[in-house]
């Protein structure tokens, strides 16, 4: 098979990746230089010779073993590197055999805490020469992608207040960009992005406003200054718009909304950001006034598609509010949404995209059954976008809980909760890939699972996708059908995003299980 | 679905003394404040498991418990350092008072349970000490995991009793073959069943014509026994595990 525009053979290892290499990804379609595959937030490879017709045949081609246990990366692959992180680490491995080239570690602080969320990283950045990590004691780090020396580090916030970095960094032109972690903690939350070669800030948004801003308004009384809104999955970026787009978490505290009353801009939100400024162009909330924990963390699909017989530039998101919006990312207008779980909490959307929310469905002191629980019909991990098919491919949750609402008292860097929930027995949850019309969220097919899904979907030029489950099984399903085409037990959960990538003109899939990288080829 | 074991940890064996009301009160708002968000409201379980247990597996004591709160569990559980000493005792109280289960009295007789067991060829299915079947629940520390209640509703009632994530299966292959029995484990692609003579059958499900989960059903006939001999049944079974 003959893919590679830009093969392995047209590089030597640790090659430089300036901007136009990551803008034009798709077609090196061997390596994976950003988070999603493509700027755009797909997580689709077009890469052919894996197909329906011989999935079957994949084999584990090599293992590499972390040293903690939950890995949540992304891994970036570059000119025969794949470089890894974990929770304050790094990694560069020979692409081939999964050997380590490289690794960097930096200590986590004795008195750090992990406040609403496990200790993970979800992956580093490229651009240039360096490879972007960030660490859970808040910092933005470079490292010299040949040598994995720390070339430069800038302290992004301050752990001690609950603050923390978890998220894979969006390499842009000339910059980086990283959002927070920290929403259950009562932080206020900020998308920053850094000059790429002096780590020096180049702008910041903060995504609850202060005194004196638009949107304050939306926040009785002082409720902004411990308002959340963490920024803590990666987003997408059109060079074309020259527009950054990035989700928004849950408002502070979480289940109990009765001091924050109002809107709570711009928690629960997709913001559209100036790439060169960072000013807002844009934002749209899905969950106005959240008190069910449903994040807008999810990465966004930027795709064009004609809608009411015009051609559009659009936005999709699966919401953890159990919604799949279509908006049209130059404006924000809301152009259709439907619900793609099961959700008991709203009546449906308003023309204008808002929900038409049910009463008496917020948490309280008795207890309140609401679909989808917590976690949402999915989080944060990635959906897929195919441009073969026109679908994405959804890794979806099917359950509900019975959320409390409890006082809520604010200490820096401790838990800013003010309830909880109870899940319902876990043999009514359940998990499942759901394949949707792009353009309208509407249906195609499903592939049922066992349980509630915490694994991210790739989707392939060849007709597959690709994606692995709680209980071990990584799978490949046909794009076009949901028919289950192979499935391997890895021996344990997967819980990261999958990719796809070019070894000497054969294609690889890499998925994790656990504390293990697998490589799968022909 | 990650399944648990058949029959999940609930006990009646750990009486500790009751702390003051006063240290309950504080414990209960700490743990809603720190806790709630994975443990759940009563500790019932939600992203993190249920503490509503008597046996914690992590924290056999006190100590222990107030440790692992200080320290957490890598990598999920945060650390709660922050929580002074006189904080940490009403919480690590709170979380004991939640599997803590009101004594109940047994009032037969375990040695003239032993003969009702055996009379009644429950070891058919069941194991006590490596003697019998493995269809049922072992019930060599069944005392460790079920309270005298419990055992009596098992016994009458099974169907009434039915341990979390227990599922009684039939499956048919593409082949002709029947397999009924209980599910020991399940995934999207394949399930494990263990069959009436205790042995396991590994299957693909897409070599399966049928699939039949048979929810609320129990393999166990409800068993109508004179009153003495069931009380003398569950003192047997009370005692098992039980220290000399």
């Amino acid at each position: 098979m003959k893919f590679c525009l830009i093969s392995l053979l047209c590089f030597s290892a640790f090659g430089q990746v300036p901007f136009e290499r990551i803008v034009n990804a798709t077609k090196e379609p061997a390596n994976w230089l950003t988070y999603s595959g493509n700027l755009l937030g797909h997580r689709f490879s077009p890469l052919t010779e894996i197909t329906p017709a011989n999935a079957s045949k994949l084999k584990v081609k090599w293992a590499y073993q972390f040293p903690e246990a939950n890995n949540e990366v992304s891994p970036i692959v570059a000119d025969g590197v794949m470089y890894i992180t974990g929770p304050n680490t790094a990694a560069a491995l020979d692409v081939r055999t999964g050997r380590a080239l490289w690794n960097w570690k930096r200590p986590v602080p004795a008195d750090y805490r992990n406040v609403g969320f496990g200790k993970v990283n979800r992956g580093p950045a490229i651009l240039n020469d360096l490879l972007y990590v960030t660490t859970l004691d808040c910092y933005l780090i470079a490292l010299d992608i040949k040598s994995g020396l720390q070339r430069w580090s800038t302290k992004v916030c301050e752990y001690k207040e609950g603050y923390s970095l978890t998220v894979a960094p969006l390499a842009i032109k000339g910059k980086v960009v990283l959002g927070v972690s920290g929403g259950e903690a009562g932080i206020r939350g900020f998308i920053d992005a850094y000059d790429a070669k002096t780590g020096k800030q180049a702008w910041r948004v903060w995504t609850v406003p202060t005194t004196g801003e638009k949107g304050v308004e939306t926040w009785a009384g002082d409720s902004y200054k411990t308002g959340g809104g963490s920024s803590w999955v990666t987003g997408a970026y059109d060079p074309e718009l020259n527009l950054v787009y990035w989700g928004v978490g849950n408002p502070g505290p979480l289940w109990n909304g009765d001091n924050r009353a109002g809107d709570n801009l711009y928690t629960c939100s997709m913001l559209a950001l100036d790439g060169d400024t960072g000013k807002m162009r844009w934002y749209f909330q899905f969950t106005p006034h959240d008190t069910h924990d449903w994040d807008s963390a999810h990465v966004p699909m930027l795709f064009d598609g004609e809608v009411g017989g015009r051609k559009r530039k659009l936005l999709g998101n699966a919401n953890r509010n159990a919604f799949y919006y279509v908006l049209d990312r130059e404006t924000g207008e809301f152009l259709a949404g439907r619900p793609y779980v099961k959700q008991t909490w709203a009546k449906g959307l308003t023309d204008k995209g808002r929900p038409i929310v049910i009463p008496n469905m917020e948490p309280s002191e008795k207890g309140t059954l609401v679909y989808p629980n917590l976690n949402g019909g999915t989080v944060w991990f990635s959906p897929s976008y195919s441009p073969q098919t026109g679908l994405v491919y959804v890794p979806v949750r099917e359950l509900g809980s019975i959320y409390f609402k409890r006082p809520a008292v604010y200490k820096v860097g401790t838990f800013f909760a003010g309830g909880g929930e109870n899940q319902l027995p876990t043999d009514d949850a359940t998990g499942a890939i759901r394949a949707l019309d792009a353009k309208t969220g509407e249906q195609r097919w499903e592939f049922k699972l066992s349980s509630p899904h915490w694994a991210g979907v790739l989707s392939t030029a060849g007709g597959i996708v690709f994606s692995g489950t709680t209980e071990g099984n990584i799978f490949a399903l046909d794009a076009r059908t949901g028919k289950p085409l192979w499935d391997f037990q890895g021996g344990s959960s997967t819980r990261s995003n999958p990719i796809s990538f070019g070894l000497d003109d054969h294609q690889m899939l890499a998925i994790t299980s656990d504390r293990v990288l697998y490589v799968f080829g022909l | 679905m990650m399944l648990r074991p058949v029959l999940v940890l609930i006990s009646c064996a750990v009486y500790a003394q009751s702390p003051p009301d006063l240290d309950l009160a504080a414990g209960k708002v700490l743990f809603e404040t720190h806790c709630a968000l994975c443990h759940g409201i009563g500790g019932k379980g939600s992203r993190g498991p249920g503490l509503n247990h008597a046996k914690l597996a992590k924290a056999p004591d006190d100590e222990a418990l107030k440790k692992l709160i200080e320290n957490g569990i890598e990598p999920e559980m945060p650390s709660f350092w922050y929580l002074a000493f006189e904080d940490t005792a009403p919480l690590v109280a709170y979380v004991r008072s939640l599997g803590r289960m009101v004594p109940e009295p047994v009032t037969g007789n375990a040695e003239r349970g032993a003969t009702v067991y055996a009379r009644n060829k429950c070891y058919a299915c069941h194991i006590v000490a490596g003697e019998g079947s493995g269809f049922g629940p072992e019930l060599t520390e069944i005392s460790f995991r079920r309270s005298p209640g419990y055992l009596r509703q098992a016994i009458i009632a099974p169907e009434a009793a039915l341990p979390e994530n227990f599922l009684l299966v039939e499956a048919k292959t593409k082949a002709g073959q029947s397999i009924r029995g209980i599910r020991a484990n399940e995934d999207p692609f394949t399930i494990q069943i263990k069959d009436s003579t205790g042995s396991f059958h590994s299957l693909r499900k897409d070599n399966l014509a049928t699939l039949n989960k048979l929810r609320g059903k129990s393999p166990m006939p409800a068993y109508k026994l004179p009153a003495a001999d069931l009380d003398d049944l569950i003192a047997y079974l009370a005692s098992l595990g039980a220290k000399p």
